[in-house]
């Protein structure tokens, strides 16, 4: 579904401090499969979500989406696959502070001239299907590390997109939130959606439910990447 | 479940248009209140031959001022600094300036 | 529909946004919408006044003219009255008696001025409402005056000029010429001024010219000119005003400087994660533009409604102790409203657009990035 070819991505290229996140990568996701990038930190996991995400644009190499080449796309393109196809759970959940949940939810759908009412609606749909529909009206801050998270995915599914992509969504969380995490996970996978996680937590690489896992390391994949 | 912001703030404006309307409609409605009350003023002013409004009566030629000429402020004394509050309010007429 | 929704949806989300900081855009607006108030009430008084005298002086005389020497303004002789008269294109000539009268147990001054509004009868005046407010005197009050040889020269109060007349007649005293030769002194034979009507209104600076010829001694006054002394009274370019709008001018530069300032690290990071779950470069300039709009627009109109108010309904109650001045007589009266399309659209100009322009410009590279790059500045 995603193809990357020979992705470089280089930061601050020329000064003194110039750093080469991804070196080469070359990478294929497949359509409905949950796919691990797994590595240490520094790895360039995070760079490489950004790049398949459209989130990023590449130094060099090419990305092609569902056989359509969107490497050199504009901007306004670009934002547009961004949104429809792509959902992401930042690390950080990156919730807009001080705004309640379900505006946090609805957000990324506000541009879009939907019918407030219909937007609304799914917004709660969503936050029910994660618990989290009494606390639809409360600010972002008073919501738990696990409550934060399930918004953050709420969030991302709700331009109900094709892809999920995650980054370290276990970092903040104790073991039986994982666990809950991956669950959730196989769900949508089960819905037929595609699901990237880049992560070091075994609890998320070495979970049964993962299909592929890509180790990275210093901006390139291991070679004999383990396939399951 | 909760009323949009974006509605309060489409009615804020729309109050205040309304009002800005509502003044502008009232202007209309007392415009015959308002001529008369003009037409007296012309009508007095042409009676009486008055050349000035009675805004500043502090001193001569704010009081007059299309009468003043450009010594009149300082007829107390040839420096005088303006010392009437008025003053700073009026100039001096145009056809005084361009002369 | 699309396209309201969309705004609609971003306005919400700018909303919330502005909300976070409760206190601090309350403030903001309240002294934005102060200083709108302060600029939009001294354009609508001025410009109703403006307006208003160049409607009411249309009937003053013609020609006036005075006689000046060395620079001040003195008695004209009767004898030149005719004189004028013989002039071609004057239709009429008349001597005017006017002055002024310090009363000093109120510290006020009146004009005094000789009319047949008393009907001719010695020892009767006609005074105007804010002579009457001064000396609290009704119809049929006796009044003294101090004559100009120190003698006490009394006068009743025949009947009082009305309210809606004030802006012209508030501090008037009309009197009979005797009464008034009495009281100030002025000789027999002398005028204050002539005033001239002319048979064809177009020749008024060809008829003062030849005055002016005929008796190099006078100033004659045209009623342009006393009309233009109308259109630049509070005028921009000097006194107060100028103050108050090079104040106005600065306040608006600092309360834009907040923003113009640049983004706050939270507020890039905030840009960012919009852009990551799928807002656009232009749905971002968008929301910081209704930023812009809703604190400016909202102050440009709560500041106008206001200022109308205070004008036109509360006779620029605020205003009165600087108009007032030292005067110890003051009019009251209502302007009629009368607003100028031009100076209320440059007054939107310089509220909504440089604060909001000053909103928008810093989030624009931050609008523009990659999400990625900015949520990892």
């Amino acid at each position: 579904m995603i193809d990357v070819m020979d992705i470089r991505k280089v930061f601050n290229a020329g000064r003194p401090n110039e750093f080469v996140a991804i070196d080469g990568v070359s990478l294929a996701i497949e359509q409905r499969k949950i796919t691990v990038l797994k590595g240490p930190s520094g790895s360039g996991k995070t760079t490489l979500l950004g790049v398949l995400g459209c989130m990023a644009r590449p130094t060099s190499g090419r990305i092609i989406l569902s056989d359509r080449e969107i490497t050199s796309l504009p901007e306004r393109f670009l934002t547009e696959i961004r949104r429809t196809t792509f959902g992401f759970v930042f690390q950080q959940f990156n919730l807009i502070k001080g705004i309640t949940v379900i505006e946090n939810v609805i957000l990324p759908a506000y541009p879009s001239g939907e019918n407030p009412v219909v937007l609304k609606k799914r917004a709660m749909e969503l936050l029910s299907l994660f618990n989290l529909s009494q606390k639809a009206l409360s600010k972002v801050e008073w919501l738990s590390g696990g409550e934060a998270q399930r918004a953050s995915i709420a969030r991302a599914l709700m331009n109900d997109p094709e892809v999920i992509i995650a980054d370290e969504p276990t970092a903040n969380l104790d073991t039986k939130l994982s666990r809950e995490f991956m669950e959730i996970v196989s769900n949508l996978n089960g819905q037929g959606k595609t699901v990237i996680i880049a992560s070091h937590d075994p609890i998320v690489y070495d979970s049964a439910i993962v299909d592929r896992v890509v180790e990275m390391r210093d901006g390139k994949l291991i070679a004999g990447a383990t396939e399951k | 479940m909760f009323t949009r912001k974006s509605d309060f703030f489409f009615l804020f404006i729309a109050v205040n248009l309304c009002a800005l309307l509502l003044f502008f409609l009232h202007d209309v409605v007392v415009h015959g209140n308002v001529q008369t009350s003009l037409r007296e003023k012309s009508e007095m002013v042409e009676r009486l031959g008055l050349t000035d409004l009675c805004l500043f009566t502090d001193a001569r030629y704010t009081r007059h001022p299309a009468m003043a000429d450009l010594n009149t402020p300082f007829q107390d004394h040839p420096t005088a600094l303006e010392h009437f509050p008025s003053g700073t309010l009026e100039g001096p007429p145009l056809h005084l300036r361009s002369k | 529909m699309r396209l309201l929704n969309r705004q609609r949806n971003i306005i919400d989300f700018t909303l919330s946004s502005l909300l976070r900081r409760k206190r601090k855009n309350t403030a903001l607006v309240l002294v934005y919408t102060l200083v709108v108030f302060g600029l939009a009430s001294v354009i609508f008084s001025t410009q109703a006044l403006k307006h208003e005298a160049c409607s009411i002086l249309q009937k003053s005389p013609e020609v006036v003219i005075q006689r000046v020497v060395a620079g001040r303004q003195e008695l004209i002789p009767a004898s030149y009255i005719d004189k004028v008269k013989d002039i071609r294109g004057v239709q009429s000539a008349q001597g005017r008696f006017w002055g002024y009268y310090y009363d000093s147990t109120v510290g006020a001054n009146y004009t005094l001025m000789v009319s047949n509004e008393p009907s001719g009868a010695e020892g009767s005046m006609v005074i105007g409402k804010g002579v009457a407010r001064t000396l609290h005197a009704e119809k049929g009050d006796i009044v003294p005056f101090r004559a100009y040889d120190g003698s006490i020269v009394t006068l009743q109060v025949g009947y009082i000029l009305s309210v809606q007349s004030e802006l012209v007649s508030s501090d008037l005293v009309l009197l009979t010429e005797n009464d008034f030769r009495q009281i100030t002194g002025v000789p027999k034979g002398a005028f204050t001024d002539i005033a001239v009507m002319a048979r064809n209104p177009k020749e008024l600076t060809i008829i003062a010219e030849k005055i002016r010829r005929l008796f190099p001694d006078t100033r004659p006054i045209i009623k342009d000119d006393i009309l233009r002394t109308y259109e630049t009274i509070f005028d921009w370019r000097g006194g107060i005003l100028l103050v108050i709008l090079a104040g106005a001018m600065l306040a608006f530069v600092i309360l834009a400087w907040d923003k113009a300032s640049g983004l706050s690290s939270e507020e890039r990071k905030e840009i960012g994660i919009l852009k990551g779950i799928g807002w656009e470069t232009s749905d971002v300039i968008l929301m910081k533009f209704w930023e812009g709009v809703v604190i400016s627009l909202s102050s440009f109109l709560l500041g106008c409604v206001f200022a109308y108010v205070h004008i036109f309904f509360a006779s620029s109650a605020l205003f009165e102790p600087v108009l007032k001045g030292w005067s110890v007589l003051y009019p009251q009266f209502r302007l009629k409203p009368y607003i100028d399309p031009l100076q209320i659209a440059t007054l939107f100009s310089l509220t909504v657009i440089p604060y909001t322009v000053a909103t928008i410009i810093p989030s624009w590279r931050a609008a523009t990035m990659d999400p990625d790059s900015v949520m990892r500045l």
